[in-house]
């Protein structure tokens, strides 16, 4: 029997649905066994789909509550605030991740008397619900915003919209981590697939994103210089398409490797691990868990001199139109085995540790690599998580998965 | 013929006439004055105590580091009234036709500039030397119109010559025979063959452990790659540049590889090295030369539309524009086929000419040369460091690719040795592609000619690179260049025609070099 899927999207997922044996589309109103839908689609019909058991849908119905940048950070503190009082101040820290932020207008005030407290400081306003870099700037005086707010620089299209817009104010990070004098961010992939208990799962291949200009703090003003998003960099007047501005992000950690040391830059793999677990952790009992959902999430990390990652943003829906061949071909094999996990086909157990390029990161617990007989006890124990490593997956794939139906095993 | 002996009585005597008035030495000096002071050493056995003192002390190792330096830069010992000539060549032949291309390219270099109407060299104004002062480290903003300025020769221009080359002493038939070459190289040289090089690269052979092959991912790292790994620190702490060198053949780790290269090399980070390279780059600021247009020309023509290397264009100007100012260069055009070329200038007062070494340094840079210093970016990022690096790198090594010599590590002889490999080697193959009027050469050149840097990915080409400090040689160059044939010859057997041999041997960005390496040397039946 085939898999009726549906796909609002027209990029990359469109390619891998229609190649993937046995899975057949349907359009309108038909019936779906499997839907790739984008956000706004979700959010008109989620509440009025009935969906069977088997079916799967790639959005958690309120996925906003970690990828909306002012509920995020309210979700982080939250969990911090419990993990203190709970745990203790240890572990609380394992959560300061995230740049001081303050939701604006409401925690203006608090905003204020926090940046008070550290004047000469820059900060980086971002509206909460938009993307590609839209709408964001930086500002080092209150009298930059406080003109903001007054409307005065606002463009007619914002003064129009009914609503008041939500924006974070974030302190800006001045020290990033520079390779030959530019700023970059990194693109990882984490999947969920369940929240209660946390079920994700890590990629191994993803991309670190360089500005197009050298970083200097002298040019705030040019917001291509601090925004890394291909995106915004696509608009920047020397951006040449041919130059892709983007490494692969096994270059980038070999290249980490080679300056600073195989120890450093596992310790560093091993904090952008927790980064990730603890975002999700903390938005664990919010998100409404439902076996029908899953979702694949762009995490936006940076680094900063000392090589301390800094979550930046979750996207719910990460770009997956591709910018060159290498990157359509990394968006293709995501995708893949991204359905390798969803597993409409059921050829899965349950217990893999991995499949294709996606490790298990925290299965209702962390999860550790598998050890040989000889392994002296827990110092041993080894994360599960391979970022930025060979990324062997047919080789995997092949002993893992049996053939689809009808298909001969090559 | 001189005698053993007398052979090293004179080397020795040249390396410690070069290490005279070297930083080492006074800073040895230095060392010694003071551990007079030292409580245990005592005037009865001076000598003795203050050696032990400074063998204690590290010193000791770096003279050491400091005379295996200057043993792979000395070139070998001549008969002592042999010309200097023939330290440079000792073949008369390749040294005038090293001549007769240096000509050429002056020329070429010379007829650019009258046409161009730009001069060979102009002293910036002083708002021009501010601005480029505050652009140093972002170089690769500016975008000047090179639209006028072209390579002054391409590799594949030198292979053209260097398929002309001839030998006036040996006759020539030609008539085509099975015995006879039938590659382009029409000259003979003393090339190895595997049952030689499976003795010289013994430690690549099949029961030692390699990076590149023993550290993949279903290899358990105790089998060999920890070992190896705590090694590796422990030749880095003794700070052995001999023993970093016999490392290196079985591959650097990456997280210790800037170290052990910088070991091998023997180049240190002073305060007289980083005076050294401002000094040079105040040149830079003061001075601009025509040469820096075909830098700037060849860094946007090759490194920036790398995908890896885009990311230190910045780095490669820096380093490029003050290697051509760089006059400690010219030393090594003792042991250089090729001469400095010269051009004439005017006196300031106008009424003479002289010939002065253009650029400074002497080496006229290609398209491609920027190939040489973009993967030492990923180990250096301090620009002094990078510097000495790369210069020491081009002063050992690099400067054989381009220049007509009968030295193993020679282009002529890397060429040739390719050309016999794959016909010993792949008889089949080779006929094949002469048919079809793809000579192997012609699609390896651009390969052997840059060693590699920006055919493999980064982390393979210092892999490859590793060997080539490991055993002071470029021969691993011409033998991968065979072994990239021997594994596409399936598909190259299919071909018809230049163009889609071409195709076939396009991308070499998957290959995994240790194991091609490793089965054609240890593998290939003889």
């Amino acid at each position: 029997s085939c898999i009726r899927y549906r796909c609002g999207l027209t990029n990359t997922i469109q390619d891998v649905l229609n190649h993937r044996p046995g899975w057949v589309e349907v359009k309108d109103d038909a019936e779906w066994d499997f839907n790739w839908c984008d956000v706004g689609w979700l959010r008109e019909n989620f509440d009025h789909s009935y969906m069977e058991e088997h079916v799967r849908i790639c959005h958690f119905r309120n996925h906003y509550e970690l990828t909306r940048k002012n509920l995020m950070v309210k979700n982080l503190k939250r969990y911090r605030k419990t993990l203190e009082r709970e745990v203790g101040r240890l572990e609380a820290a394992k959560c300061d991740f995230f740049p001081r932020t303050f939701e604006l207008p409401s925690e203006y005030h608090i905003f204020v008397e926090e940046f008070k407290k550290s004047p000469g400081n820059t900060w980086i306003m971002k509206p909460v619900a938009r993307s590609q870099g839209k709408g964001i700037f930086l500002f080092r005086k209150l009298k930059d915003i406080i003109d903001w707010r007054k409307d005065g620089s606002r463009s007619e299209e914002q003064k129009d919209e009914a609503q008041v817009e939500s924006y974070v104010a974030q302190r800006y990070i001045e020290n990033p981590y520079l390779i030959a004098g530019r700023k970059f961010d990194l693109r990882v992939y984490v999947l969920v697939t369940s929240y209660i208990p946390l079920k994700a799962w890590l990629y191994r291949d993803g991309f670190a994103r360089f500005s197009n200009t050298r970083f200097s703090l002298s040019s705030i003003d040019d917001q291509y210089v601090h925004l890394t998003n291909v995106a915004v960099q696509k608009t920047a007047p020397d951006y040449d398409p041919e130059k892709g501005c983007k490494w692969q992000m096994q270059q980038l950690r070999w290249y980490l490797t080679a300056k600073h040391g195989f120890e450093t830059v596992q310790t560093l793999f091993k904090e952008i691990d927790n980064v990730f677990i603890r975002s999700l952790l903390s938005v664990q009992k919010t998100i409404i868990n439902d076996k029908h959902c899953f979702e694949l999430y762009g995490y936006d990390i940076l680094l900063d001199q000392d090589l301390k990652p800094w979550l930046i943003e979750v996207n719910a829906s990460p770009s997956l139109t591709a910018s060159s061949q290498e990157d359509y071909d990394l968006k293709y094999r995501l995708l893949e085995d991204t359905l390798h996990i969803v597993d409409m086909e059921g050829r899965l157990t349950g217990k893999e540790k991995r499949i294709g390029g996606f490790d298990l990161m925290w299965n209702d617990g962390p999860v550790y690599t598998d050890v040989g007989l000889e392994a002296l006890g827990s110092s041993c124990l080894v994360a599960n998580t391979h970022l930025g490593c060979v990324n062997d997956r047919e080789k995997q794939l092949q002993q893992l998965l049996k053939p689809f139906p009808g298909q001969k095993k090559t | 013929m001189m005698d053993e002996s007398t052979e090293l009585s004179v080397s020795i005597t040249q390396i410690v006439q070069r290490l005279k008035g070297t930083h080492l030495h006074s800073q040895l000096e230095k060392q010694a004055k003071e551990c007079l002071h030292k409580p245990e050493i005592k005037l009865e056995t001076l000598k003795d105590d203050v050696r032990r003192v400074l063998k204690a002390s590290g010193w000791e190792r770096k003279l050491q580091n400091a005379v295996y330096r200057e043993l792979h830069v000395l070139p070998p010992p001549g008969h002592p009234r042999a010309p200097p000539e023939h330290t440079k060549e000792p073949l008369a032949y390749m040294l005038k036709a090293q001549a007769s291309w240096e000509k050429r390219i002056l020329k070429s270099l010379n007829s650019m500039c009258t046409e161009l109407g730009i001069p060979l060299a102009r002293k910036r104004p002083v708002m021009e030397q501010k601005e480029l002062t505050n652009k140093w480290n972002e170089m690769g903003t500016d975008e000047p119109d090179l639209s006028n300025f072209r390579p002054v020769y391409a590799p594949k221009d030198f292979l053209e010559v260097l398929i002309g080359l001839r030998n006036p002493n040996t006759e020539r038939s030609d008539d085509l025979t099975v015995k006879s070459h039938w590659g382009l190289i029409q000259v003979s040289l003393n090339v190895h063959d595997i049952p030689q090089m499976r003795e010289t690269y013994a430690e690549l052979g099949l029961s030692y452990g390699q990076l590149g092959i023993d550290d993949h991912t279903h290899v358990p790292p105790d089998l060999f790659e920890s070992e190896h790994i705590h090694i590796g620190k422990k030749v880095v702490s003794e700070q052995d540049s001999a023993a970093a060198q016999q490392y290196s053949r079985q591959g650097c780790p990456t997280g210790l590889r800037a170290q052990l290269w910088s070991l091998i090399l023997n180049t240190t980070n002073d305060p007289e090295d980083i005076t050294h390279y401002e000094q040079l780059k105040a040149r830079v600021i003061h001075h601009n030369l025509l040469v820096d247009n075909l830098i700037y020309k060849d860094v946007k023509l090759t490194a920036s539309n790398d995908d890896y290397y885009f990311v230190f264009e910045d780095y490669l100007y820096q380093v490029l524009l003050c290697f051509s100012r760089d006059t400690a260069v010219l030393e090594h055009f003792n042991y250089n086929s090729a001469s400095p070329p010269k051009s004439s200038i005017q006196s300031k007062s106008g009424s003479e000419q002289c010939a002065v070494v253009y650029p400074p340094n002497g080496v006229i840079p290609f398209h491609g040369f920027s190939m040489y210093v973009a993967p030492l970016c990923f180990l250096y990022n301090e620009p002094s460091k990078l510097y000495s690096v790369f210069r020491e790198m081009y002063i050992r090594y690099f400067f054989r690719l381009h220049s007509i010599s009968s030295h193993p590590s020679g282009i002529v002889s890397l060429c040739l040795q390719f050309e016999r490999l794959l016909q010993a080697h792949l008889p089949q193959l080779f006929y094949h592609l002469r048919e079809i009027g793809a000579q192997p050469l012609r699609i390896a050149f651009k390969w052997i000619v840059r060693a590699f840097s920006g055919y493999l990915s980064t982390d393979q080409l210092l892999l490859l690179w590793d060997r080539i400090l490991g055993y002071n040689s470029l021969e691993i160059v011409a033998v991968l260049a065979t072994a990239v044939f021997a594994f596409r010859a399936e598909n190259l057997m299919e071909v018809t025609s230049l163009a889609s041999a071409e195709a076939v041997l396009a991308d070499l960005s998957t290959l995994k070099v240790m194991p091609l390496l490793q089965i054609f040397l240890f593998a290939t039946s003889i």
